[in-house]
């Protein structure tokens, strides 16, 4: 199969479509991860409240914008795949079937990319709509500072995920234990995006550090760009920086495990 | 029962040893991830020097005793909610035409000691409050019974989780709401949280029992919510009540149980 | 030893009430050896999980070696033997003998007994060369071989055998039949097997349930069924010619499948 100019136009919107629809068959396990997000954003919530009951104004959060903070990054799990996951890329290099993903006359990283953000599209919705909403109602959360912001923001925070998956599951091309590679991912992801506690209240450099890493693009950005604790531009701007170096490096190493498996054949 | 759960568990040792890298990178990957939590409470703290009336050494008492017994019913019969895999695979099946209780075989169902360093490290933290809370003898000796008990809460709640899933094969995630949400709701005090939530969590789902009503006991501290401080004594009676709901909501769903197509 | 009155279960799909078996009756006396046959989808799996205690019947009553499956259920399992062509009851990354000796425990046969067994097993089907090998190793025939044991160390007086001979090739499943037929004969154990392999049926049985729609659609010998349609060459055809009349009504769908695998992400 050669791929004209044309057919690359359509193929990748094309997957992404499919990516979608795939995901959308799942509905009702998607539900389910909804109300479990939902479940622990209410608990978080609450040891948030307290907290910021003892410290009014800490990282720059009033409570209000603190509930929201909670319920936003509760609903970024889903499209950010926070907890790992969301590829087939893993199962196919165990099995060997990447040997027939990399002769494709079409990018592996674009295809999975593409796929990836039909899933996430999807997953938006469906996981990321409930925990606002019932956010809202039982507590009350702050509307969104910049809307159109926002949104580009999630979308950015989408591709950064994807390029960080991406590389852990290509990893396992030279790693052979991929179950270890995903805690340490799942790790570094929960802590590191803001999930557990807002990332400006990381004490001293340790913050510093934590709000300059990638992952604070994956739930921590997001938010910040929704309540107005950070400019746009700028967000946005540290965003596509960690999007443009993940995906760069992604790149080198699938043209590596393109050269791994198809000269020494797996 | 007994010998059964040794038995398989052993075996499942012995077929998990057999991935050596793996086994050692799980037992790293666990420790780190209750070390998350420690993480969490320590930057809590390192902000305020109490958090809804509770200074940092009851947090660590009320977290460790928690988290211990929640990590030792993981480790124990934390596969149980895992039901919906087996389901899928068909290998429940296999666990029905056996003379052992399905329950023990799912409970038994890879079992890596692994997950003991979580244990190891939840204990820790208790132990760090426990030496400098200073408690009298005369209330330590609830320390144990509240972890035993806590374990017994924990396992009902993982085998209501496991019963839940032969109503809802597709919708698993729900189980962990209920599972891993009680032993989050648990790290903190529960004065945290609204009145009314404290109360269901005393009176219709017992997981004030597993350690923030013996805790409150054990430290000396009266109830908020004003219940008498004898309640925290209650514990055993609470995790037995809820074990005979958990046990008959499992017997419901094994005979619910509808086998995959072939 | 085997009786079913009026045995009948259904499933709920969607909201709609699906009979996958029903009003099936038919006893199976010590020491037979019957096969029971049926198009995809027909109800067969249903039944045999309904005999080995895996189901839990809708209606009807069933007895198997005297007990009701779904309620006697571990009393159940140390009387009969069951093994699943599609799925093994070893542990995948042990050796198969420790598979086995974890099976001893498990069913309480003592080690004198398990000693005179195994020996016997391997005689009969050269397990000798593979029993260190884990089972997740070994090749279909061999895991099929093992299964077989396991199901047959504490000595049950009925087997039952879900497609045995499924994705076998020849010599395998010459092997397994040989085995099967002397086992029935020379230990009279009662052997009831589900095939789509009517080799299975003309080597090995004397009498055919033929499971249709969920319901009995013939019961009686080979030789019985063959009459139903005179002229008709070998046994294949006459049982594609029952098959396809059957068609004409509308077939049960099979008991629902939970979705195969979601996206993962939990909490």
């Amino acid at each position: 199969m050669i791929l004209g100019h044309g057919a690359a136009v359509s193929l990748y919107p094309r997957l992404a479509w499919y990516g979608f629809r795939r995901h959308a068959t799942y509905w009702a396990a998607a539900l389910a991860g909804a109300f479990t997000n939902t479940v622990f954003g209410v608990l978080r919530a609450y040891v948030l409240i307290a907290l910021w009951q003892a410290r009014p104004g800490l990282g720059g959060y009033d409570v209000a914008g603190v509930v929201t903070y909670t319920f936003l990054t509760q609903a970024c799990i889903g499209p950010m795949q926070l907890f790992g996951g969301g590829l087939d890329l893993p199962q196919r290099i165990r099995t060997g079937d990447v040997a027939l993903d990399l002769v494709r006359p079409a990018s592996l990283q674009l295809w999975c990319l593409s796929e990836d953000l039909g899933r996430a599209a999807y997953l938006f919705v469906a996981r990321g709509a409930p925990p606002t909403l019932l956010g809202a109602l039982l507590f009350g959360i702050v509307a969104p500072h910049a809307p159109a912001a926002f949104l580009a923001s999630v979308a950015l925070g989408v591709v950064v995920s994807f390029g960080w998956r991406y590389i852990v599951a290509l990893a396992t091309c030279w790693v052979m234990d991929d179950r270890g590679l995903a805690v340490f991912s799942l790790v570094v992801t929960t802590f590191f995006s803001g999930l557990m506690l807002p990332l400006a209240i990381f004490p001293g450099w340790f913050g510093s550090l934590a709000r300059a890493l990638p992952w604070s693009a994956m739930a921590q950005v997001p938010a910040d760009v929704y309540l107005g604790t950070a400019g746009p531009a700028r967000a946005l701007a540290f965003q596509a920086m960690w999007a443009a170096v993940l995906l760069a490096l992604g790149a080198l190493m699938t043209g590596a495990a393109r050269r791994k498996v198809v000269i020494q054949g797996g | 029962m007994i010998r059964t759960y040794a038995l398989l568990a052993w075996a499942w040792t012995r077929a998990a040893a057999q991935y050596r890298v793996s086994f050692a990178l799980m037992t790293a990957g666990a420790f780190v991830i209750g070390g998350l939590d420690i993480a969490v409470i320590w930057i809590i703290f390192a902000n305020t020097g109490s958090l809804a009336g509770f200074g940092l050494t009851e947090v660590m008492f009320l977290y460790g005793a928690s988290e211990l017994a929640f990590a030792l019913a993981d480790l124990l019969f934390g596969s149980v909610d895992r039901i919906s895999q087996q389901i899928r695979a068909g290998t429940l099946d296999v666990m029905l035409i056996r003379p052992a209780s399905p329950w023990v075989q799912m409970a038994t169902d890879r079992f890596t000691p692994h997950r003991i360093g979580r244990a190891v490290q939840a204990g820790t933290v208790l132990g760090i409050g426990l030496a400098r809370l200073d408690i009298p003898l005369t209330r330590a000796w609830m320390v144990p019974v509240m972890v035993v008990s806590g374990i017994v809460i924990f396992a009902a709640l993982f085998t209501l989780g496991g019963a839940l899933q032969f109503l809802l094969t597709d919708a698993t995630e729900v189980a962990s709401a209920f599972t891993y949400g009680g032993a989050m709701l648990n790290q903190y005090p529960l004065s945290v949280y609204d009145a009314r939530i404290v109360r269901g969590l005393t009176f219709v789902l017992p997981l004030a029992f597993v350690n923030w009503q013996p805790g409150l006991y054990v430290l000396g501290r009266p109830d908020p919510l004003g219940l008498p401080s004898w309640t925290g004594l209650l514990s055993p009676a609470a995790a037995l009540a809820l074990a005979a709901v958990a046990a008959l909501a499992w017997r419901a769903g094994i005979r619910r149980y509808r086998s995959t197509g072939s | 030893m085997i009786e079913a009155d009026g045995l009948g279960r259904t499933f709920t799909v969607r909201r709609r009430v699906v009979h996958a078996v029903r009003d099936l009756t038919f006893r199976v006396a010590a020491g037979e050896f019957v096969a029971c046959l049926g198009p995809n989808g027909a109800g067969k799996s249903t039944t045999i999980k309904m005999l080995t205690g895996i189901l839990t019947p809708t209606s009807g009553r069933v007895r198997v070696a005297g007990l009701d499956p779904s309620r006697r259920r571990t009393a159940l399992a140390r009387r009969i033997g069951v093994v699943f062509g599609q799925r093994t009851t070893l542990w995948w990354d042990l050796p198969l003998r420790d598979s086995l000796e974890l099976v001893r425990l498990l069913y309480k046969v003592d080690r004198k007994m398990f000693r005179e067994r195994l020996d016997e097993m391997c005689d009969l089907l050269d397990l000798g060369g593979f029993l260190g090998t884990p089972v997740r190793q070994l090749s279909l025939g061999q895991r099929m071989r093992g299964d077989i044991t396991a199901a047959l160390l504490h000595d049950p007086a009925v087997l039952v055998l879900d497609e045995p001979t499924i994705g076998l090739d020849v010599v395998s499943k010459a092997e397994v039949r040989a085995f099967l037929r002397r086992l029935n004969s020379e230990r009279g154990t009662t052997v009831l097997l589900t095939t789509h392999d009517l080799g299975d049926v003309e080597r090995l049985c004397r009498r055919v349930l033929l499971i249709d729609h969920g319901r009995l659609a013939f019961d009686g010998t080979v030789e019985g069924l063959r009459a139903t349609a005179p002229g008709r060459a070998s046994i294949e055809d006459v049982v594609a010619d029952l098959y396809l009349r059957s068609r004409t009504t509308p077939r049960t769908p099979p008991a629902p499948r939970p979705a195969a695998d979601e996206p993962s992400g939990t909490a």
